[in-house]
């Protein structure tokens, strides 16, 4: 940038995130991402909303390839609407894979940063605790939580949680082991803020780029966990989730493959476009970075 | 040593050590020691300059008399309290009367903070004042560092590495604090900006009465800038005096030494002029120290009583030096 602050001309405060939002628009791929995300989320709210045939409703004959009879999608091995079906488990899935991702940073930067700041004892018990839930076989310990204390939604969610937060911390704490010794953290001191103030308000905020990145990708790995679990049948039975309509399905599909492909498709896409969004966010965050 | 005022801030056999990783889970854990046994006064509205290469500890023991490193011993007292036996909230509540400016202007600023906001943050935690009044002390000190008011709502990424300085200074004046540490607070910038930035602590010193402890490598700046001056080396201070005899009378080698070997531009331009290395080797290790002196494996005059027996810092009524044979 070039030196106009000594002229009479007064230059407009350049919010450091505004680079990084314009670097965020420059890649298409990105941009791409988050349109389609903006639409999948649209459908799954106001979809049910327009759409109101009922997704628990036998409405037609079990089995009914898409476009028949009126319907987009077709039918169920019950005969129920696939498109209302859908529409039903986007906003399941999307609701599991953001409070799961929620919980999953809100435990990481809380272990993370404690760890990183504190250092010594703390650090060492904390991280001997995440290196516990990092060994852990993720799925078969979501199937052990689930299968204790009952396939409900916030339980599903719990679960996906507890096993996905240590890749958070260990982020969180490096982040706050690199910026903790940095001078402006040492000057923050000296003027006298304590150390809540060292970690939440002045730590964390620096910290959070690569916390962000991670808290995107998370999402969409949730919503795969999830549909893992439901198509395991480790869901609640009455909730219509993409993943419960895979694993409904499953047993014919050979004969009906539309009705695996089509939820098939849907976390396909969902994944990949919060992927592109994370990827972008990392590549906005970490120009330097481009191209590795 | 001017005995004139009564110091500001007064240190008194200051150690500082680190641990380093064990070895092995039962390895023994071995100690870096940066600083060892050191005393200085700061007088009051005076500057006192602590000069050494990198490692010797200044750094470490400037940050450890106003509590931002842990000291292992010793004793400040600064104007009169024992700051190591305050509690942490007493020591919270001190720190508006000792400030730092730090060595690089471009971590030493939150990047996320509007430098209006940087500048106002001590009077904000400090509870100075009332908010508008804290709006005007804001303006007051960015004209008092040569800054313009209308700069405050910009980021420290807009601004060169000079005019980030003035902000950190600023910020370090904001609650009228009767110290402030500068840890080389120019060796991170251009020459011409050097001068600047160094008028200015001089003028600011000069207004408002301010005592400055100044940490540098470099010996041209601290020549400007410092009344008395002391060298360190390997965590220990070897020799103190004013400027004026330790510039004209160095004592101890390795000021000599020191002084020699500091880049002069009027002897650079003589034709053929290489610069003699009187010093040669690296400093012994601080998790290794010599029993005898610690200068003495590099010193062009070492003799067997500097490799066996500790010189004490002497006080000869002018200056101090820890040496055994200073004036050889």
């Amino acid at each position: 940038m070039e030196n106009k602050h000594m002229g009479t001309e007064v230059e407009a405060a350049a919010h450091p995130l505004a680079e990084t939002a314009r670097m965020f628009i420059k890649n298409k791929a990105a941009v791409l991402g988050l349109i389609v995300l903006f639409v999948i989320i649209l459908i799954a709210i106001f979809g049910p909303i327009f759409y109101t045939t009922d997704p628990e409703d036998m409405v037609w004959m079990a089995y009914s390839p898409p476009g028949e009879e009126g319907f987009l999608f077709g039918t169920d091995y019950l005969g129920r609407d696939l498109l209302a079906q859908m529409m039903q488990g986007a906003r399941v899935s999307i609701l599991v894979g953001l409070s799961a991702a929620f919980m999953t940073v809100f435990i990481g930067i809380t272990v993370g940063a404690l760890a990183g700041f504190y250092q010594g004892i703390v650090e060492e018990i904390l991280m001997r605790i995440t290196e516990f839930f990092q060994v852990l076989p993720t799925l078969l310990f979501s199937m052990v939580i689930v299968a204790l204390f009952g396939a409900s939604l916030p339980m599903i969610t719990i679960a996906i949680g507890a096993v996905s937060w240590t890749a958070v911390a260990r982020i969180t704490r490096a982040e706050f082991m690199r910026i903790r010794s940095l001078e402006y953290v040492a000057a923050a001191r000296a003027i006298g803020a304590k150390n809540n103030r060292l970690m939440f308000r002045v730590i964390l905020p620096n910290a959070l780029p690569p916390i962000i990145v991670q808290a995107a990708l998370m999402v969409g790995s949730a919503i795969l966990f999830e549909a893992g679990l439901s198509f395991l049948n480790l869901s609640d039975p009455n909730i219509i989730s993409w993943g419960r309509i895979i694993g409904d399905n499953r047993v014919n599909i050979l004969d009906s493959s539309f009705a695996v492909t089509i939820p098939g498709i849907a976390i396909f896409i969902t994944v990949l476009a919060i992927s592109l969004v994370g990827d972008g966010l990392n590549d906005a965050f970490n120009p330097k970075l481009r191209g590795r | 040593m001017s005995q004139s005022k009564a110091p500001i801030l007064s240190v008194e056999g200051l150690s500082v050590s680190f641990p380093m990783p064990r070895s092995g889970i039962f390895g023994e854990r071995q100690y870096l020691k940066a600083v060892r046994d050191i005393s200085f006064d700061v007088p009051a509205g005076k500057t006192l300059g602590i000069v050494g290469e990198s490692g010797s500890g200044k750094t470490t023991a400037a940050m450890a008399t106003i509590r931002l490193t842990e000291a292992q011993a010793g004793v400040v007292e600064f104007n009169g309290t024992d700051l190591f036996k305050l509690s942490s909230e007493e020591m919270r509540q001190q720190r508006q009367h000792m400030q730092v400016i730090f060595q690089d202007p471009y971590s030493s600023l939150n990047p996320r903070d509007r430098v209006g906001a940087i500048v106002r943050e001590p009077l904000d935690l400090m509870n100075v004042g009332d908010p508008k009044g804290r709006d005007a002390r804001v303006a007051e000190l960015f004209e008092l560092v040569g800054l313009r008011p209308d700069q405050m709502a910009l980021f420290p990424h807009q601004f060169s590495g000079g005019q980030r300085q003035r902000i950190s200074i600023a910020r370090a004046l904001a609650t009228n604090p009767a110290l402030i540490v500068c840890d080389e607070p120019v060796s991170a910038l251009d020459v011409a900006i050097q001068a600047q930035i160094l008028n200015l602590l001089r003028k600011l010193q000069e207004e408002l009465g301010l005592s400055y402890l100044f940490i540098s490598h470099d010996l041209g700046v601290v020549q400007f800038i410092c009344d008395e001056i002391a060298v360190m080396y390997l965590g220990e201070i070897v020799e103190q005096a004013s400027r004026m005899d330790l510039f004209s009378k160095p004592q101890h080698p390795y000021t000599k030494a020191l002084l020699e070997t500091a880049p002069s531009l009027a002897r650079r331009k003589s034709a053929g002029y290489r610069r003699e290395a009187l010093v040669e080797g690296d400093p012994p290790s601080p998790l290794n120290i010599p029993k005898g002196c610690a200068f003495a494996g590099r010193c062009p005059k070492a003799t067997e009583k500097c490799l066996n027996e500790r010189p004490e810092l002497t006080f000869d009524g002018n200056r101090s030096v820890a040496c055994h044979f200073p004036n050889d």
